[in-house]
């Protein structure tokens, strides 16, 4: 019998070190494991190095202080374009290091990286400000008769990582239910063992899985993943398709209240001080209070 | 131009016309009036282009925007769409928030990239997408702020630059069509700069030239942007019933 990986948001948090790498599965304003990132707000982790297709994950852990080097495509919000605290850090310049890709460089970076591969050759990126502002990347020459320059896109390992999925099984066999994997099976991939986790709406069994959807679904297999935490509403404010869709009102409101020191500190009170628990009440409360 | 007719239909008429001869291309819209010239193309003169619900599919009905009531004819999820990017089976048209004389782009930030005065968005796909496949703008918007002689940051590859990487690369850059408010651009010009194409039912040239912060390619007799045919017309209300277009550009 495989073993049961269940854990607590905060058991897992627990296990992150200040310095190390992370990579937050998920897309913009898309199935972002958002329970696992406000953990992580409740700890006094720094000098992460984030690796995102970034969306209010990022704006938190930037807004909170936690970030010491990012590496993202983009940082947005999907129906609203801009990430405010993102906007904020850049700037303001109080991320120490930034590196810049476009959307399939991190791809391929992240697939190198779990392949075990040093880079991956593209045309991606060639010749645009992406070369212009990291002047460390390098090219390559492909070896046969056409001798194309290539970019070689550094593999990126991860330390620990995130994702936020519709279903598991206690074993991290994991299934998405919506019209999207984004990369998070690459997320997994290129980390090391041992601090991959995995949150999801449901934890379920593989034949309950096989009911709600075909095989098709289960992309991800127990043997990248480490720990497996069950956690409904966890990706809120962001989708989670078809489990829910995202809560623009709530989202909204978060763009509103970063624009301002006084209202950032309100928020932060009233949602990100206590457990889950409290923050998942406290949408709900607030859910009541702007009815319309 | 007849009183029914508006500069949003125009202007999304002049989107569709830089699908024209695609063929079986993945034709992608970011916003409102790309997505509806992308559609409207499909739905008239260019049948056998793909579009998407802008989310993960290939739709196979005249989808109006905003519809949920879609005819799935293919799953395109992101790592799908860079395959197709990369391939070259695409053709997209997205904004910019600064373009150059040879079509240089920038939608990631104003400012030093250091430390910008505006974070944008990043660079997103925009290196990949101009380096391998054809790459339409629309700006709702025309100023000389936007139309620049020097981009703050380089997200897209202009023919400068594309020029540069050598003859792969030439063979797959192609900016097909730069559509604003007041006008059509394209870089139909033996040193691949800009060329002002037609300017839209009344406006002046003067005045795109005052919104533009290089020198244009002119010819003596610059046409006008054609106008929706009575088919086209009815397809556009068929695809934007609520009239969307409207709102992004008026």
């Amino acid at each position: 019998m495989a073993r049961d990986k269940r854990t607590t948001a905060d058991d897992a948090v627990a296990l992150i070190e200040n310095g190390m790498t992370l990579g937050i599965g998920g897309w913009g304003s898309r199935r972002k494991p958002m329970s696992l990132v406000r953990a992580l707000l409740r700890t006094d982790i720094k000098d992460l190095t984030v690796v995102s297709y970034g969306g209010p994950d990022v704006g938190l852990l930037c807004a909170a202080g936690k970030i010491r080097k990012l590496i993202y495509g983009f940082v947005s919000l999907d129906s609203i374009a801009l990430e405010p605290h993102f906007r904020s850090a850049r700037q303001n310049a109080t991320l120490a290091e930034c590196i810049e890709y476009d959307e399939g460089m991190l791809q391929w970076a992240l697939y190198a990286g779990s392949l075990r591969l040093p880079f991956l050759p593209t045309r991606a990126g060639l010749g645009s400000g992406v070369v212009d502002v990291n002047p460390a990347l390098k090219m390559v020459t492909s070896p046969y008769a056409d001798a194309e320059q290539l970019l070689a896109v550094p593999a990126i390992r991860l330390d620990a990582v995130f994702v936020h999925l519709n279903r598991s099984d206690i074993h991290g066999n994991a299934q998405f239910l919506g019209p999207d994997l984004y990369f998070d099976d690459m997320f997994l991939g290129a980390c090391e063992p041992g601090l991959r986790f995995l949150s999801c709406e449901k934890i379920s069994s593989t034949e309950q899985m096989l009911q709600e959807s075909s095989f098709h679904s289960l992309r991800i297999n127990r043997s990248m993943v480490d720990g497996v935490i069950e956690s409904p509403n966890g990706a809120h404010f962001t989708l989670c398709t078809p489990d829910y869709e995202r809560d623009e009102k709530f989202q909204s409101a978060y763009v509103k209240a970063a624009g301002n020191a006084a209202e950032w500190a309100a928020f932060e009170d009233r949602f990100l001080r206590g457990t889950e628990a409290d923050y998942q009440q406290a949408v709900v409360q607030w859910h009541k209070e702007n009815a319309s | 131009m007849s009183a029914d007719i508006t500069l949003a239909d125009i202007v999304v008429v002049a989107a569709a016309e830089s699908f024209r001869g695609d063929g079986e291309l993945f034709a992608s819209g970011m916003g409102t009036v790309p997505m509806l010239g992308a559609r409207l193309a499909r739905a008239t003169f260019e049948p056998d282009l793909l579009v998407s619900d802008g989310e993960a599919f290939f739709v196979g009905n005249d989808l109006p925007l905003g519809s949920s009531d879609k005819l799935i004819e293919g799953w395109i999820p992101f790592r799908s769409v860079f395959d197709t990017v990369w391939s070259g089976r695409r053709h997209v048209m997205m904004g910019a928030s600064q373009i150059d004389r040879f079509g240089n782009t920038n939608i990631a930030n104003i400012g030093p990239w250091k430390q910008p005065k505006a974070q944008l968005l990043g660079v997103r796909g925009g290196p990949g997408n101009t380096i391998s496949h054809a790459t339409s703008f629309f700006i709702p918007k025309q100023s000389s702020k936007v139309f620049v002689e020097e981009v703050d940051m380089v997200s897209g590859l202009g023919y400068d630059r594309a020029s540069k990487l050598g003859e792969i690369v030439k063979r797959h850059h192609r900016l097909p069509r730069v559509i604003t408010n007041l006008a059509v651009f394209d870089f139909e010009t033996p040193t691949h700069t800009m060329r002002l194409r037609s300017v839209h039912p009344g406006v002046a040239v003067e005045e795109v030239i005052a919104n533009t912060g290089f020198t244009l390619e002119i010819a003596p007799d610059v046409p006008t942007s054609r106008a929706p045919t009575e088919q086209e017309l009815a397809a556009l209300n068929r695809l934007d019933p609520r009239g969307l277009r409207h709102r992004e550009v008026a």
